[in-house]
């Protein structure tokens, strides 16, 4: 183990001598830093820096004489020498100070004043929604050909992503569902049965889950789950150079990777919102029996208040629902830049887009189905 | 195989990134059949130009003629036209993750040919034997090294039969000896097949082994400054850049 370094300092006519001794690596220099400079303050012009007994110098160590070099000049010392230094010590001393010499100045970024840094965030913002509308045409316009040339679509790879989005969604949605159901259920029951309306939480449930915490619930654990895998698995593509070898293949990776996704999201999406209804009204069930009232009373009143327009409402909701999942997921792949946390950015941002157009679209729906009178 | 007729031809191009030039005013010819190397130092442009070259980016201006068409004034069915009679090998291979090497190959054929299963593995199975990978053929890109990467690229890239392959930066990251065979492979299929290369890369060894004919480009001058073959900017002292590129010896005044 090499010593830790340590200094002895002298002073006489000619000037102050400071000797150094030991280990000048990191951990030596920065220890040394902070003995060494208050001794500095010596009103002497010359000083001498005697590393004769230095067993060990690297970059850290070189950089930590250069520093001391200048510190000293900065603190009137007119004439610095050093001695006894070895010679390849001496070269990487000699090295460090000619970077000392060169002008990086040219190299450093401008910092920008505040009003420059807003300016420049709102410009991204408007490029990356300029870039968001016009992902959107191009896709609009992939959906209207595949659909006009169902042939073309690439059902195996659909079929593969109603699998994974639709069917492995299947128990969170249920679980999920099940307790909104439940809980709302207990909920409404305790203020209604001080009325003797207890059985009337059917309807509430009912009517809650078709129109809009079924679809809602839906959308938002599909946006989490669906639209985040979509930007990872489009935006890892992107990265490893696979949608550019699409491209010069002469495949259109609209067409190849976005349209099978949406296709199979708003598929599935009105399926996963049937299911969650049911098991919503299923929590809603258990609370409403374990109040004394049969199943069937439960039953007779929800499909006795929750009409077939209020079902389909929801279910439109849906199929609208799909697209926004699939295609934020998507085109936040697509949008995906390069470096390590590229694809972390698109998944957070796919997923924060999805829910934001969610919740503008349930409130879209809301007022045209009011307006309608549904 | 090298045929006087030019396979590729850039006219005037100004390329780059946000109507930024990196490179401009550039023009150059690739002939039939020939190993066509673009080289220069790192930012100088090489990937720009290359990613102009197959359509990934639009010019700023300019044309970028393969095979007697503009690539740069083509609409959406031309371009898709031009880029079937061109394959490309990206620099990290590219493969696409959830398939097999095989099914990698047989992406382009199923897309663009009707031809039965069996001989679309045929073909795919041909081409996996021409790069030497045909014993790797169901692996998944994630089994493989990173040359035999690069050879299923190849191999992918070779799919359709194209008249013009590019490849980026074919020896990065792989040993000398690995490198060396992949220069091999497209020396032996330039000259059996008679398929035009346009290689980018900086390795000086596959530069000497395998170009015809090699353009270097410069950041500071944003465009060529050497043109020739690789002995001729190797024994040209008054292109000091060029010179000092293919010797290993550094610009005067840099340590």
């Amino acid at each position: 183990m090499k010593p830790l370094p340590n200094f002895n300092f002298s002073k006489d006519e000619n000037g102050a001598v400071i000797a150094v001794k030991g280990k000048l690596d990191a951990k030596g220099a920065s220890r040394l830093m902070k003995a060494v400079t208050p001794k500095i303050f010596c009103n002497s012009p010359n000083l001498v820096l005697d590393l004769e007994n230095v067993s060990y110098l690297d970059t850290a160590g070189a950089s930590f004489i250069c520093h001391l070099e200048r510190f000293c000049m900065s603190r009137g010392v007119k004439n610095i020498s050093i001695v006894n230094i070895k010679h390849e010590y001496s070269n990487l001393v000699n090295l460090v100070r000619d970077i000392r010499e060169k002008d990086f100045s040219d190299q450093i970024p401008l910092k920008l004043s505040f009003v420059e840094t807003k300016g420049k965030r709102f410009s991204d913002a408007l490029y990356e929604t300029k870039e968001f509308i016009s992902y959107t045409g191009e896709i609009t316009w992939a959906l209207i050909q595949s659909f006009l040339h169902p042939k073309k679509i690439r059902w195996t790879d659909t079929f593969l992503v109603a699998e994974r989005a639709g069917v492995d969604a299947l128990p969170i949605v249920a679980l999920i569902s099940f307790i909104v159901g439940l809980v709302m259920a207990f909920q409404a029951a305790i203020p209604m049965k001080m009325f003797g309306a207890e059985l009337y939480v059917a309807d509430l449930i009912g009517i809650a889950m078709v129109r809009e915490l079924g679809p809602l619930m839906t959308a938002i654990v599909l946006a989490g789950r669906s639209s985040s895998a979509f930007a990872a698995e489009i935006g890892t593509m992107r990265i490893n150079e696979e949608i550019d070898a699409l491209t010069v293949m002469g495949l259109d990776p609209v067409k190849f990777l976005i349209v099978p996704r949406i296709i199979a999201s708003t598929v599935i999406t009105p399926l996963l919102t049937i299911f969650a209804n049911l098991m919503g009204m299923l929590g809603g069930a258990i609370v409403i029996t374990s109040m004394g009232y049969p199943i069937i009373s439960y039953y007779n009143e929800i499909v006795s208040f929750v009409a077939w327009n209020d079902f389909a409402g929801g279910l439109i909701k849906c199929f609208v629902f799909g697209i926004l999942i699939a295609a934020t997921g998507c085109i936040r792949g697509y949008q995906t830049n390069s470096g390590p946390s590229a694809v972390g950015e698109s998944t957070t941002r796919a997923v924060v887009t999805a829910i934001i157009l969610i919740a503008l679209f349930d409130g879209i729906f809301s007022i045209i189905y009011y307006c309608l009178g549904i | 195989m090298k045929q006087n007729q030019a396979a590729i031809k850039v006219e005037n191009l100004f390329a780059g990134y946000n109507n930024i030039p990196v490179i401009e005013n550039i023009n150059f010819e690739v002939l039939k059949g020939e190993i066509f190397v673009i080289i220069g130092g790192s930012g100088c442009g090489k990937s720009t130009l290359l990613k102009h070259m197959i359509g990934l980016l639009p010019p700023i201006s300019g044309n970028i003629i393969i095979l007697g068409e503009n690539l740069s004034r083509s609409d959406r069915k031309e371009k898709k036209s031009i880029l079937q009679k061109i394959g490309v090998a990206f620099q990290s291979g590219a493969l696409f993750g959830s398939m097999t090497v095989m099914e990698n190959i047989m992406l382009p054929l199923k897309e663009f040919t009707s031809l039965p299963y069996p001989v679309l593995e045929d073909i795919a199975f041909l081409k996996l034997q021409l790069v030497g990978l045909e014993k790797n053929a169901f692996l998944m890109p994630d089994e493989l090294s990173g040359g035999m990467k690069k050879r299923a690229a190849l191999a992918r890239a070779m799919a359709l039969d194209p008249s013009i392959i590019f490849l980026d930066e074919p020896s990065a990251g792989l040993d000398p000896v690995t490198s060396a065979g992949l220069d091999h492979l497209v020396t032996d299929l330039s000259s059996s097949l008679g398929i035009t290369f346009v290689i980018v890369t900086h390795e000086l060894a596959s530069i000497n082994a395998i170009s015809d004919r090699i353009i270097m480009l410069e950041k500071d001058a944003k465009g060529i400054i050497a043109a020739g073959t690789p002995e001729q900017l190797k024994n040209d002292q008054t292109n000091p850049d060029a010179y000092n590129f293919f010797n290993r010896t550094i610009k005067k005044g840099e340590k």
